[in-house]
């Protein structure tokens, strides 16, 4: 990426089809966010899902047709950010394998995956930005599988909210264990994504945080999920959420504020 | 073993309702969790070491074919006979055979995965031999009559207390005290004299060594070479995978089984065999018998599976897999259980047997990054679903709903239309409090947690307003 698009850079948001549904302001903060650190942003209207149900399902051809709608949609902006490491690392990370035998999208999708980023990653490696916002609580911080594996988030998120004010970070037992979440593995594997989620929500509860934080819409509702039917007041926010200073309503689970 | 992947779902209910087996595998998982990343932490040299060891796998399967050639000389040179099996029944028969020529009526036995694989005790008793599992866990797990249930500690399934009390059901002459070193105590009087009077012993080995003709076993019990020396005759029973090109090569995967398996830097004993009793040797067989098991190595040679071939067999997979973790080993219905063995299984006894088992994982990644030789354990287990969708094998269900969000997701303005529809939908079912308790078609999720209310409109219907 030549060092010019730095300083304002013209970015495609990819909302993501979790937070598009049940949250969004997970998006509206990431914009906001975004366009502090100098972005110019726009959210193309022809996206819907990075393909990862179909991908996860073994279901190529449908997978391969829409990484093309991303691939289309997307290919005019600097960067493609996006509010989750699981969907940023389907479109970085994994893009990859379905144009082996089509030359021509191979090279179209290469520069896609190439220019895409998890936004915590992309706040602090990209655009060297420093939050300027206050939450009061104790948090604790599950790092979602895609993400850490296959993008190595892991210090980017700590770094951020290491400059909020008023918050202060536990150390989670178990952080890098996945939550069980899977995607379609928890509406095909209940009982097993259950077992897997009790475990976590056990470790989460020993932190003694009242906030629960993450950067995966999908692996926050499994774990708000389980820790509201536990009957735990827990709060549950996307990191992003906090950084904006866009916490300060319901959490994940929680009832509205009246 | 009876093979019971086809009814893996079933499994699953049955070993989450089974209270101590999930005190065992916690209690050993977690151990061997930490253990390891200690160990791994203190080996400075462990991502050079995990690339080379990749490396030598990878070229070795690049020449196979060459180096098995190779061993089978040397081994000969140095006075064993070679047999090659093409499937698991070859390798019964030619196991039964030799027992039958020597007149055998017991053979003792060091743990071997694929001694499990090829159906060796059930060889064994149609034979006639009486068998003898020298490995502690394995004994364990031949007196409750229960399959191995971990590639590296088969009764971890079972709690302390639980061996404690079949110890004191089946032994002759238990121990009082309950604690491991009584226990052990307890094992080693009942089985120290079989140990002398085997007729054969049988094993497995770890790596074999092309140029030498040589093969290793690892144990830390020293079973291994208690159980080969005393008896006239040894058969090796090994997957034709475990060859490296000499005894350097093999040294690299020393320095990384044990730390990746049990967390520690070496086992407590390695040991390399050549040949038979020699003249002049004060003791061990007169008679070695090395049988070279294929049973579908070389069609994963030449596919996609081709990495899985790298695999060393040091369980690190499964030791860090939430699913294994859940439910321990006898879940999979297989011989191999965890990650390597939803690889496995389907490779070696069929994918239809076995739908469930590459799809049960949330493909989280932990046990590749665990594994010592980098083996991409998740890309398989998707391939895998690829290939069963290819083949037809999801249920009209599943195929009925991804047809139809495909539809959706495909045309960006009906699928607007929909999410908004269902975006109105579940908030009705949530009806201002936050949450959902309960949504028709998605007992799975809501049976054991909430949903949260989605906002008011979508994310793009609310973009839209705005802009
Ligand atoms: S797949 Fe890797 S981690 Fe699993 S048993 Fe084989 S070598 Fe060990």
């Amino acid at each position: 990426m030549d060092a010019g698009h730095d300083t304002n850079p013209r970015v495609g948001f990819f909302v993501t089809c979790i937070v598009d549904a049940m949250r969004p302001n997970i998006g509206f903060a990431s914009l906001k966010l975004l366009e502090e650190a100098g972005c110019t942003v726009e959210v193309p209207a022809a996206q819907t899902c990075c393909g990862q149900p179909a991908f996860n399902s073994g279901d190529d051809a449908t997978t391969k047709r829409l990484a093309k709608q991303v691939i289309e949609a997307f290919e005019p902006y600097d960067y493609i950010v996006v509010p989750s490491g699981s969907c940023a690392s389907m479109i970085r990370s994994h893009y990859g394998e379905l144009f082996d035998d089509d030359p021509a999208w191979r090279d179209r999708q290469r520069v896609v995956s190439a220019k895409t980023w998890e936004i915590l990653s992309f706040l602090t490696d990209v655009m060297k930005y420093a939050p300027k916002a206050s939450y009061a609580g104790t948090a604790t911080y599950h790092d979602s599988c895609s993400g850490l594996r296959d993008l190595g988030v892991h210090d980017q998120p700590r770094a951020l909210l290491g400059q909020v004010d008023g918050l202060s970070l536990v150390p989670l037992e178990g952080n890098n264990e996945c939550c069980g979440f899977g995607g379609t593995f928890c509406v095909k594997y209940p009982e097993l994504s259950t077992a897997i989620v009790t475990d976590k929500t056990t470790k989460i509860k020993a932190t003694k945080a009242d906030t629960l934080l993450g950067g995966d819409m999908g692996c926050l509702m499994n774990m708000a999920g389980k820790l509201s039917r536990e009957g735990e007041d827990m709060r549950v926010f996307h990191t992003i959420e906090v950084l904006a200073g866009m916490a300060d309503g319901p959490g994940i689970c929680a009832p509205k504020l009246k | 073993m009876k093979q019971t992947s086809h009814q893996f779902s079933e499994n699953v209910t049955r070993a989450l309702a089974e209270p101590t087996l999930k005190i065992a595998l916690d209690r050993t998982t977690t151990l061997l969790r930490t253990r390891r990343a200690k160990v791994i932490d203190a080996f400075p040299e462990y991502a050079k070491a995990r690339e080379t060891a990749q490396k030598i796998k990878d070229h070795t399967l690049d020449n196979l074919g060459h180096y098995l050639r190779q061993f089978e000389e040397n081994a000969i040179a140095s006075g064993a006979q070679v047999y090659w099996a093409a499937t698991p029944a070859e390798a019964r028969k030619t196991v039964t055979d030799i027992c039958k020529a020597e007149g055998a009526k017991t053979a003792t036995r060091v743990k071997s995965m694929l001694g499990e694989e090829i159906g060796i005790g059930e060889a064994l008793a149609d034979a006639g031999v009486e068998r003898i599992e020298t490995d502690l866990a394995e004994h364990i797990i031949q007196l409750a009559g229960d399959p191995p249930s971990h590639i590296v500690m088969p009764a971890m399934h079972k709690t302390q207390e639980q061996v404690a009390e079949l110890f004191a059901a089946k032994h002759k002459e238990p121990s009082e005290e309950q604690d491991v070193t009584s226990l052990v105590g307890s094992a080693r009087r009942e089985l120290r004299a079989k140990f002398m009077n085997a007729d054969i012993s049988i094993s497995g080995a770890n790596f074999l060594i092309a140029d030498t003709g040589s093969f290793v076993t690892v144990t830390n019990e020293g079973n291994a070479e208690l159980t080969t020396t005393p008896p006239k005759t040894h058969i090796v029973t090994v997957g034709i995978e475990k060859i490296v090109p000499s005894l350097k090569h093999a040294a690299v995967f020393l320095r990384l089984l044990s730390r990746a398996a049990i967390g520690t830097e070496i086992t407590q004993y390695t040991t390399f065999f050549n040949g038979p009793k020699r003249d002049g040797d004060r003791d061990g067989p007169e008679n070695l018998h090395i049988v070279l098991v294929d049973n579908h190595r070389s069609d994963m040679l030449s596919d996609f599976l081709r990495p899985m071939l790298r695999c060393i067999r040091c369980g690190a997979c499964m030791n860090h897999c939430p699913v294994y973790a859940a439910v321990g080993g006898h879940a999979y219905g297989a011989v191999y259980p965890g990650p390597m063995g939803s690889v496995l299984t389907p490779a070696m006894t069929g994918l239809k047997g076995s739908k469930d088992l590459p799809n049960a994982c949330t493909l989280n990644g932990r046990c590749r990054e665990v594994c010592p030789v980098n083996i991409p354990l998740t890309d398989m287990l998707r391939a895998l679903r690829a290939k069963q969708f290819d083949e037809g094998m999801p249920t009209p269900m599943t195929k009925w709903a991804l047809r139809l969000w495909g539809v959706m997701a495909t045309r960006p303005a009906l699928y607007r239309f929909g999410t908004g529809v269902s975006n109105m939908a579940l908030r009705l079912l949530a009806r201002g409090r936050g949450k959902i308790t309960s949504v028709p078609l998605a007992g799975g999720w809501t049976r054991t947690r909430d949903l949260p209310e989605p906002e008011a409109g979508t994310f793009m219907q609310q973009y839209k307003k705005r802009r």
